[in-house]
């Protein structure tokens, strides 16, 4: 094939490939500055004839979407706060401690990973029912609080750290624990941000949890409260897409700044071993 | 071999018991939990609970909207994996050729759907859907195709789910096939063109045995989370029109959340289970059989 071709051919799909992904995004973005009814027009307008803020008056008004915004944020803060530190502590302990049972309780976690979640979602509603857990912040970060996942990425990347490293501070007579504590956790950062990036766009855009476990609006996360809303207001094309705005903004400004760290832990999780 | 124990036992205790107590034991349960006749009954006075053995499965198999949403359910898996995976994989041999601009550039807006919350991009899509003023159909008219009643059609809805969730979801392989793509050994090409191979030679005869594994992993990770599918049709059609995108998690939600028959629902999310472990089973039975004939 001429090589000029190839390179039109291949840039050309990519182009295309791109402005599929990007252009559903950047519609949203533009309806959501549409004043009422003007995206049900035809031909259906594709940039707003005049720039309104009147959908995220309403939103942030009587919607109320303030409320559900900090709802998200401390639920998603709340469970990526948790579930680092436990993952951290967990997945040094596999990599680097010995302790009876070690192998085969990792291997029971690996095996634990087929099952889906929601396998336990009906059995642990009706065990935080008694425990007064439902419609509580602390229900909903319940299932989140640890994962096999995150214990996974940090045993892989905590195998890395030279025992010769661990040995020194235990003869110079270091508890475990200070060496977890003033050793490991800085050798550990780059793998800790990974895993609150991943922490926290999972919880922030989890649904079925949320959905189940917070019936109270007053508690509602922001894409429970969306789902909500979207199914009452059908028409309201221009305030749903103000909506999915604030829900989606957050979490793809959050990708964009620590892009590098999400791609490195997404490729670190999909090894083998 | 005890030598760290107690401090071990400190740092993996707390996710461990997490696990144990909001994973493990509810799972545990659930499966008890399937065995009984849980309702809205059991849920005021326990009392009333009973034990039914196999009772709730083998109703399942007699109630029709249960192999309905069995028959969604596979038909979004067997379309749906297959479309994404071939999207990832093409993107992912795109991103990679050597005459790629702009590659990190393309890489990160390919990327973009996946780290956005299904809630919120089905809602921009069940609008750029709708029949009158959705630009998916004005596209169509375009280019002098009839408009589609995509999520009022029941031959349509699923379609456009699935074409929902490649979109949304097909950056995530990408990424992975990429890596595995970019692990390939740069002599392995050179020794090929040097024997003369053709680039569709290459392609096959290196790039995809390569590729196995990781397609297999994928695949299993696809399909694992394709049989989960619930977001989509709560908010893009509510499990309508007559029933076409109600999914087998769809269904458990609405026996468990909306009629609080706890005990049905159960045993509808251990079929699930069971359905999810055999595929995947499967696959991986296929990738050590491949594995060996090499």
């Amino acid at each position: 094939m001429n090589p000029r071709l190839a390179v039109w051919i291949v840039n050309g799909l990519l182009a295309g490939l791109a402005a599929v992904s990007l252009f559903p995004l950047l519609w949203m973005v533009s309806v959501s500055f549409m004043p009422h009814g003007a995206a049900s027009t035809l031909p259906t307008p594709l940039v707003p004839a005049s720039l309104t803020l009147e959908n995220y008056r309403t939103l942030f008004g009587s919607i109320g979407m303030g409320r559900y915004v900090l709802n998200s944020l401390l639920i998603a803060l709340l469970a990526t706060v948790i579930s680092v530190s436990f993952n951290t502590m967990a997945g040094y302990a596999f990599a680097k401690l010995r302790f009876r049972g070690r192998d085969a309780i990792f291997r029971a976690l690996l095996g634990a990973l087929v099952i889906p979640g929601q396998v336990a979602m009906l059995p642990l509603f009706l065990m935080l029912k008694p425990a007064g857990l439902i419609n509580t912040y602390g229900g909903a970060i319940v299932p989140a609080m640890a994962s096999v996942f995150g214990i996974f990425l940090v045993r892989q990347f905590a195998r890395g750290i030279p025992d010769d490293l661990l040995e020194a501070a235990r003869i110079d007579g270091a508890g475990e624990l200070r060496i977890f504590t003033t050793i490991i956790v800085p050798v550990l950062k780059p793998i800790l941000a990974t895993l609150a990036i991943f922490s926290f766009l999972g919880a922030w855009n989890d649904f079925m949890w949320p959905l189940i476990v917070l019936t109270d609006d007053s508690l509602h996360t922001l894409p429970v409260a969306l789902a909500g809303l979207s199914r009452e207001h059908v028409q309201d094309n221009e305030l749903m897409m103000a909506g999915s705005v604030v829900t989606v903004l957050p979490v793809l400004v959050l990708f964009l700044a620590l892009q590098r760290q999400y791609m490195e832990g997404l490729m670190a999780g999909s090894v083998k071993g | 071999m005890t030598r760290h124990g107690a401090a071990a036992w400190i740092l993996a205790g707390p996710a461990l018991a997490v696990i144990a107590v909001f994973f493990a034991l509810p799972v545990a349960a659930g499966l008890a939990l399937s065995l009984t006749d849980f309702d809205l009954y059991a849920l005021a006075d326990l009392s009333t609970l009973r034990f039914i053995g196999l009772q709730n499965y083998a109703r399942l198999l007699q109630t029709p909207l249960f192999w309905q949403a069995l028959g969604n359910t596979l038909y979004f898996v067997a379309v749906g994996v297959p479309l994404s995976i071939g999207l990832s994989l093409g993107a992912a041999l795109l991103l990679n050729a050597r005459v790629t601009k702009w590659a990190p550039f393309f890489r990160t807006a390919l990327f973009a759907p996946v780290v956005t919350t299904v809630v919120a991009v089905a809602v921009i899509w069940r609008y750029l859907l709708h029949t009158r003023y959705g630009l998916i159909n004005q596209a169509l008219e375009a280019i002098g195709l009839a408009p589609v009643d995509w999520l009022g059609d029941p031959q349509w809805s699923m379609p456009a789910i699935i074409m929902f969730a490649a979109w949304k979801n097909f950056g995530y392989n990408m990424i992975i096939l990429l890596a595995a793509l970019q692990a390939v050994p740069h002599e392995l090409y050179e020794a090929a063109r040097v024997d003369g191979a053709s680039a569709r030679r290459q392609f096959v005869d290196v790039t995809i045995p390569i590729l196995v594994p990781t397609l297999v992993m994928v695949g299993i990770l696809t399909v694992s989370g394709y049989f989960q599918l619930f977001a989509e049709p709560y908010v893009m059609t509510q499990g309508g029109p007559l029933r076409s995108t109600v999914s087998v998690l769809y269904f458990m939600y609405e026996e468990g959340f909306r009629w609080w028959n706890l005990g049905n629902a159960s045993a509808v999310a251990f079929v699930l289970f069971l359905l999810i472990f055999a595929v995947s089973a499967v696959l991986l039975r296929f990738d050590r059989e491949s594995g060996r004939r090499e």
